[in-house]
């Protein structure tokens, strides 16, 4: 019953984050709400017992990620005025579009999973401990062994791409 | 040992509903606003929300493959947030602006 409670509790502040995040009007802000959002996510992980991902949604989301949207909002620089404006009728469309996305994903969605559907031969311990790092660490070093590997061009090819683009050289746009 | 915990008590149609709005909520900030930044912010915010929704069906059927899927997404979160961030930077030093609506400029 608590943990219900709990359950519902912390989806409402994801949600009240989430939507602090896109409603603020200063970039700041809505980037320290996105990294609260994060954080309600992270115990959201908790709550069904995937602690490493809760661990490395932190280290990985809040840590790095948002770190370099700091960064780099805070090197351009921007005023509050400089934020540029959006038209009544686009937001109406928008939240329009946006309201009718969720009575979609909602109804197609609603029927899945109707009771707990744990395969056959998995024991209750099995469950208990997916989310730990032992489980997890072998799984991605057999199972998943080679897309991991391909990551890490994928990363290479990502630093190589900023270095090259944030380079300041002649890159004339118009 | 209880078996998954929090699925005794709370459905996982919640989660479900739960990661749907957060979705949404991401598609509505990339519509209404015109700040770089924040779509990029807002594109974070839709892959979280698919993140949850993986994690929480791999607890619900006792699988772990959900939460390596989450482990690649973050992956490739981190590598698409670099790569966005330095071309915001470069346009930025173009155009001395991070509104979206200069990449019409792309049209042409």
């Amino acid at each position: 019953m608590s943990i219900e409670i709990i359950a519902y509790i912390l989806g409402g502040l994801t949600i009240g984050s989430a939507l602090m995040v896109i409603l603020s009007t200063h970039p700041m802000r809505s980037i320290l709400y996105l990294v609260v959002t994060f954080f309600m996510i992270s115990a959201n992980y908790v709550l069904m017992n995937a602690q490493f991902l809760a661990i490395v949604n932190i280290i990985v989301y809040a840590g790095a990620i948002m770190v370099l949207f700091l960064f780099v909002l805070m090197m351009l620089n921007l005023s509050k005025d400089a934020e540029p404006k959006t038209s009544i009728p686009m937001i109406a469309a928008a939240v329009i579009a946006g309201g009718s996305l969720l009575v979609v994903f909602v109804a197609a969605l609603r029927d899945s999973g109707g009771k707990q559907l744990v395969a056959p031969g998995v024991s209750a311990d099995t469950v208990n401990n997916i989310g730990l790092v032992k489980n997890l660490g072998h799984e991605l070093f057999t199972t998943y062994l080679l897309p991991f590997e391909i990551t890490s061009v994928l990363f290479m090819s990502a630093i190589v791409g900023a270095v090259l683009l944030a380079k300041r050289e002649k890159q004339i746009i118009d | 040992m209880v078996l998954a915990t929090i699925f005794e008590s709370v459905s996982p149609q919640y989660y479900l509903v739960l990661s749907s709005i957060l979705f949404v909520i991401g598609v509505v900030g990339v519509l209404i606003r015109k700040n770089a930044i924040i779509v990029l912010m807002c594109i974070e915010l839709m892959l979280n929300a698919v993140n949850l929704l993986l994690v929480s069906f791999s607890t619900f059927f006792g699988q772990s493959d959900g939460q390596l899927f989450v482990f690649f997404i973050m992956v490739v979160a981190a590598a698409e947030a670099t790569v966005g961030l330095s071309i915001l930077v470069l346009i930025y030093r173009n155009t001395r602006s991070v509104d979206i609506g200069l990449f019409n400029k792309l049209k042409d």
